[in-house]
Formats: structure tokens, sequence, C-alpha cells
């Protein structure tokens, strides 16, 4: 038992140091921080990865990947996120690139994984839908075979980042007789074909992140299956282990903790920093137990994915204890604001040129601790989770 | 012993569930909150017509109410409804320091506020002093006759739309001293008075208030010089009576709309709501919904007690619902899943004015560290 990185592993980290002491200039490290970067600020930041060679860490070597280890893509995650740094868009990368690999043609490997690579394509994902949320096999978008082409008609919703997209991969529904998860297809589209329509969703927080997207008799051609027909349920759910990657958010919730101390220490209350009231002071020191805790069960099971076991329940596990720990510390941060929560910052409000409304740390938090509600809802929510956990150690059990 | 309202507060409260459900639905709110007022001018003078601001003031200071009770049932049903209008700031602290406080001339200014004639705001807070109320280092200094103001005052909610400005300025003591703090008024418009207004993310609008060497004849002065934190006190306290049960009625609609989508969502085939680890969540927020009301009763049925007591009962009442409140906006969230995280959906404005009452005259932390140092007394 060793609790510190070897030495490889210490070098591998000062490299990624550099890198983002170099790249993260301030003033992307402060978008970053109020939730207001740009199509164009991911894109230049997937471009400075990948000149480096560290876009698609996850990707074997002759697919033009990194092909880093779980511990290497660990470290540039804990170091990416406690740097502020922009996150890598995973639609096309992290979900995608790994179902052609190992389920796709050879043609779509080769006329697809480049572009992901040089960013020509920006994928979005085409699995929720209106009535098919946690229960996804139940989904209902419609794929009919005519010809050379799927016809396809449906809708799908909580499309991340799909204003932005050209291509969207889909689970269709092609044999309604089927039992549910035996009748799916995995489809990849063009977000340009006739029929398709993109509708934002605005959030609570008044962000545009999410879409609905309508299909209208969208002809999909038929080379654009993935693997075999009414096969998509292996696929997707191949494809949302890989989602589950970097579930605990470890880089996330440290760099958040130390945002709050930051603000505990500037903030006063009653005449001292409300870092040394008990109050406030216990409840940090509670989250950062737990914190410690977890990055560490992080560890355990990463190295375990390093030796090639693969992960089990304990994703499930990470995914509900990383999102409570998240948010936790979103609420710790609201808190420590304190009124200056409250005003809702804008561009409009706060020109480029206009100084932050009260401390520059407090604009964002309350929206960040309404944004985050999402984290025990997507991917998988919480419930799902538990249901998981409960199903694999009690059974059918009933 | 007896729970019930009385007949007269019971009218009150069906008019104006009765006027609100007829005209405030989520459409209405969320153009409302993206007006450039942040409120419904039209709304405003329904809910003065409808005696609802007079039900905020005592006989005495020409309304028919003014009680804990009043202020309980008023505000309870704005928050059902998600009301953004700026009943607290106006009528409870703004016309609450002036009907306790006012000359005659002063005075005359109340009749304004319950015909709904005129908005008011209290700049007491500043940057720098959070939730603490005796932190005051505007200052107030007397020259020839008049008084000159300096400072800033921080989120001063409704101060673009507030005619009059209430603000609090030392005139003696060291910066966090009780004693010392005067108020005054200061009309909409005064030279050196800036505002640098914004929407808040819960609704309504607030601003950054300076002060700059802004000079107001003596007859400006509100209440006796240097005496002005009790009353800052009791306005406070009236004004989390009010948020402590606007907050109620917003926990009561987010609770109703979890209630309603766990019968009608389905998921797997049947309704979510038949999952028992869902209905025992369900069932956990309906008990704790039942200890915020009776808090709020509490806080209501101690207002006119000694401040030391009162204030007790307040913190009590504000730390528990600002627990609760927590509970239930993030379990009505997560049980409804994706849709309760989209602007559109009616749960979104109630989840964030839960929480975010968390942010006005002390959070539960602040509350629960003034309920120790009361019930150590």
């Amino acid at each position: 038992m060793d609790l510190n990185y070897n030495e490889e592993e210490l070098a591998f980290r000062d490299e990624v140091r550099a890198f983002l002491d170099e790249t993260v200039t301030p003033e992307l490290r402060d978008k970053v921080r109020n939730g207001r970067l740009t199509k164009q600020d991911m894109e230049n930041w997937h471009a400075a990865l990948n000149a480096r060679g560290w876009l698609a860490q996850n990707w074997p070597k002759e697919f033009g990947g990194a092909a880093w280890n779980a511990v290497q893509r660990h470290i540039f995650e804990e170091e990416a996120a406690m740097a502020d740094a922009p996150r890598i868009v995973p639609f096309g990368l992290s979900m995608l690139a790994p179902v052609l690999m190992k389920f796709g043609s050879k043609e779509q490997q080769d006329y697809y994984l480049p572009r992901i690579l040089s960013g020509e394509d920006w994928w979005c994902q085409g699995y929720s839908e209106p009535g098919a949320g946690s229960d996804l096999a139940s989904l209902k978008t419609r794929a009919v075979r005519e010809g050379d082409h799927y016809i396809v008609n449906g809708q799908k919703t909580w499309t991340t980042l799909g204003q932005y997209a050209n291509k969207i991969f889909c689970l269709v529904r092609t044999d309604p007789n089927a039992k549910q998860q035996e009748g799916i297809s995995f489809l990849l589209i063009d977000m340009d074909t006739p029929g398709i329509e993109v509708r934002p969703i605005i959030l609570l927080d008044g962000t545009h992140e999410v879409n609905e997207v309508w299909f209208t008799d969208v002809k999909v051609p038929v080379e654009n299956l993935v693997g075999e027909e009414n096969k998509g349920w292996t696929y997707a759910k191949y494809l949302l282990t890989h989602e589950r990657a970097n579930i605990a958010g470890v880089g996330f919730s440290r760099a958040g903790l130390d945002a709050v101390k930051r603000m505990a220490r500037a903030e006063m209350h009653k005449g001292r920093p409300l870092i040394e009231n008990p109050h406030f002071a216990a409840r940090l020191a509670q989250v950062e137990i737990d914190l410690m805790a977890m990055a560490t069960t992080n560890l355990r099971i990463i190295s375990q994915a390093a030796a090639g076991q693969a992960p089990g329940v304990e994703s499930s596990m990470l995914k509900v204890k990383g999102t409570i720990i998240r948010q936790e510390i979103n609420d710790l941060a609201r808190r420590a604001a304190g009124p200056y929560a409250l005003p809702f910052p804008s561009e409009a409000v706060e020109g480029a040129n206009e100084p932050p409304i009260g401390p520059d740390y407090a604009g964002p938090t309350a929206a960040h601790y309404f944004n985050n509600r999402k984290l025990s809802i997507f991917g998988g929510s919480n419930e799902i989770q538990r249901n998981i956990i409960a199903k694999v150690k009690l059974g059918g059990g009933r | 012993m007896n729970f019930e309202l009385t007949e007269e507060r019971r009218m009150l409260q069906d008019t104006l569930r009765r006027f609100l459900s007829d005209r405030y639905d989520t459409a209405t709110r969320n153009r409302i909150l993206e007006s450039d007022e942040g409120f419904s001018p039209e709304i405003w003078e329904g809910l003065a017509e409808l005696g609802v601001i007079g039900a905020l003031f005592a006989e005495d200071q020409g309304g028919f109410g003014g009680a804990g009770f009043d202020i309980s049932v008023v505000f309870e049903e704005l928050g059902r409804a998600g009301v953004v209008e700026p009943m607290l700031d106006t009528a409870i602290l703004g016309g609450g320091l002036l009907a306790a406080l006012g000359d005659e001339a002063q005075r005359a200014l109340v009749e304004e506020v319950i015909g709904g004639g005129l908005h008011l705001a209290l700049a007491h807070y500043e940057p720098g002093s959070r939730y603490d109320l005796s932190r005051v280092r505007a200052t107030a200094t007397p020259e020839g006759g008049e008084i000159v103001l300096n400072g800033a005052k921080a989120v001063v909610v409704n101060a673009e739309a507030a005619g009059q400005l209430i603000v609090s300025a030392r005139e003696s003591g060291a910066a966090d001293d009780p004693g010392g703090i005067s108020l005054f008024l200061v009309p909409a418009g005064a030279n050196g008075l800036s505002l640098r207004g914004y929407p808040m993310i819960s609704g309504g609008r607030a601003a950054e208030v300076t002060l700059d060497e802004v000079r107001l004849p003596a007859s400006a002065r509100l209440g006796t010089a240097g005496e002005g934190f009790e009353p800052l006190r009791t306005a406070i306290a009236r004004a989390n009576v009010a948020l402590a049960a606007e907050t109620l009625g917003a926990m009561e609609t987010a609770t109703e709309l979890t209630r309603e989508y766990l019968l009608t969502r389905q998921q797997f085939g049947r309704p979510i709501g038949t999952f028992q680890a869902l209905q025992h969540r369900f069932a956990d927020m309906l008990i704790e919904l039942e200890q915020a009301r009776s808090a709020v009763i509490n806080a209501a049925g101690n207002l006119e007690k000694s401040p030391d007591f009162r204030d007790m009962q307040i913190s009590s009442a504000r730390n528990l619902i600002g627990r609760v409140g927590r509970l239930i906006a993030e379990e009505s969230i997560q049980m409804h899943g994706g849709i309760a995280m989209t602007q559109e959906y009616e749960l979104a404005h109630f989840a964030k004015r839960i929480t975010m009452a968390d942010h006005r005259f002390g959070d539960t932390d602040w509350h629960l560290e003034r309920f120790l140092e009361l019930s150590a007394a």
C-alpha cells in the first residue's frame, strides 16, 4: 500500500501542470469560473490539447490517441479542474469514439475519428426523450428502413450543447414489436439534414446549455447505422460506461473547496473572517473530510481499472457520493457569498469594463448551485445508481 | 388554545388566493421577471385595491391589521403564488419604519403606500456587513442646518422603484455599535445618491447604492438621532416573519407540484410515485413542511413580545425554515428530474425563492448563532 504517486506519475503531473500554466490564461480561467465560455473558447481548448497530442486521452495510439492509463487520465482531470481549465467536450471524444472503435465499421472509424480529433465534427448525444429519462429503454423515436435510408421521426431532449453540433448520435427504435431493449439501433445523423429542428431549453439559472432536437421525416443513409440493427442497446450501455469515467469529479470538488476557502477568508462575519466562524468552519471541514475519503476511494478504483479490472458498482457509488460532495460545496459557496449571492450577474449588467457587483467571487455562486442540481439527475440519476448498487448486492431479492 | 384564523384573516386569505390564482401563472411571472421594472404595476395596484397593503398596518397607522398573523397570512399567499412584487420591502420594511417612527408629515406617506402609490426601500446593510444589523459605516454629519450622508449600501431591494429610501447612517460610535445609528428619508433622485440596479436570481430587482455628499434638511430624519437600531431590529423582525411565511407558501407549492408529478410521471411502466424510495422521501417533505408551518406560527405569534424573546423565536423559525427549505427545494428538483431544471417549468422559480430566502436578514447559520446567544441569555 502506497498512497503516493510514483516518480513517473509525478513527472507526468509536472508536465501537465506546465502545459496548463501556459495554456490557461487568466482570461480563460475567468470565463470558466463565471460559466461564460463560448463555442470558440471550447474549440480553441480542444485545438491546444490536440496540438499537444493530449486531446484523445483514452484512445489507443493507432487512432491518434494518447493512450493514457487510468492514473494519467485522473491526474490530468484533477490538475485541469484545479487550474480552472475548460472541460473537454466529451460527446465525440469519450462517448462516441469508443463505440466506433469497438462496434463501428472500418469506414466509419476512418471517416469519423480523425474529424473528431480535428474538431471538424462537433457531436451531441441523442439519448433522452421527454418520456424516456431514467427509463431510457422506453425511448420512442422511430426509424423505419426505406431502401437505402432510415426515416427518423421523434424527439430527443436534454441535448447538451446541441446548438453547436453538426452531428448527433441517436438511439432510435427500429423494431417496435421486440422487447424494449431489443428493438433499439444506434444511428449517426447529420444535424443539417432536412427535418431536424433544434430548440433551446433555458435552464433555471438562465443558461442555454441543453436543447430539444426534433426529427420530422429525417432521411438517414443506412451506412450511418453503427453495428447491427436492433443491437443499439448494447452499444448504448457500452457508451454509458465511458460516460461514467471521472464520475467522482474529485478535481472539481477540490477546486470548488479551494474557492470556498478563498471566499470564506475574504468574507467578514462580525468583524472576523467567515472561515473562523465555527458553524461555517464545521460545514467546510465535514465536506473536506468526505472528499478526502472519496478521493482515496476514487484512486482505489482507478488503480483497479489501471490493473485491468472492470469497475462494477463502484462507479455508481462514486457517482452518488461524488455528486453529493460537489453539490454540498456549491451550497457552501452560495452561503459564503452572503447577500451578494442574490444579484443575478449577466454580461448585460456587468459589461466588459464594469466592475462586478459585490466581491468578484460572489456573482456566479447561486447560479452554479442551481445549475449543478443537474449533477445528481443526469448521466443516470442518483436514484438509478442506487438501484444498480442494490440490484447487484441484493439480487432480484423481492 | 385556538389555531384557527379569525374571520377577517380567512377572508383576506381567500380573496388574495383567488386574485392571484386568476392572475399569476408561470407565463405571467416570467413576463414580469423579464420586464425592466421587475414587477407589475397593475398587479401592485390590484393588491392595493384588495386591501392587502392595508392589512399590514395597524388601525392607528391607517390600516386594518399589522399584527404578526396578518403578515403571515398575506405573505404565505404571496409565496404560494410566487409573487415577485416588492411587498416586503415597500410595506413591511419601508412602510413599517415610517409608521413606527414618522412625524406627521412622514406618516402621511404611509397613506400613499397603503394606496399603492408609493414604493419604498430600506438601504441599511453595507458591503462587507453581511447580515450584521449593527455594522453601519455610512456617516451622517450635521453641517449648518443640514445633514450630509456618505457611504455605500449593499443589495438594496426595490431601490429603483422606491420614491423614498430609508437610509441608515452613523452619527456616533464604532462601526458595529448599536448606538449612534440614525435613519433618514432620502428622496429618489437626490443629489449625490446613485443606484446601480440589477435583477436578482430569485426575481425582483435590487441596487448598489452610493451616497456621496447627499444633503438633507433636518426634517429628513426619521425617529430619534442615534437611536435607529431598535426600530430597525423591530422592522427586520417583522420582515423575517414575512420572509418565513413567504417561504412556507413557496414550499407548499413546491411540495404540491412534486406530489402531482409523482402521481403522473410514468417511468418503467408506472407512476414514479409508486416507488417506495420516492414515497418515503416525499413523506419526509410533508413532515418537514408541517414543522415549517409551526415555526412560522411561533414567529408570527410572538412578534409583539419583548425584543429578545421575539428574536429568539424568529431566529428559531428562520433556522428551521432554512434547513427545511433546502430539503424541500432540492428534493422537489431531484424527484422531478430534468424538467425541474428548466426556466419554463413552474418549480424552478419556487426552488429559487425558497433557497435564496436564506440570503436575506441572516442565513441558517446566522440565525442558529443568534438563537444560541438569545436562548443562553
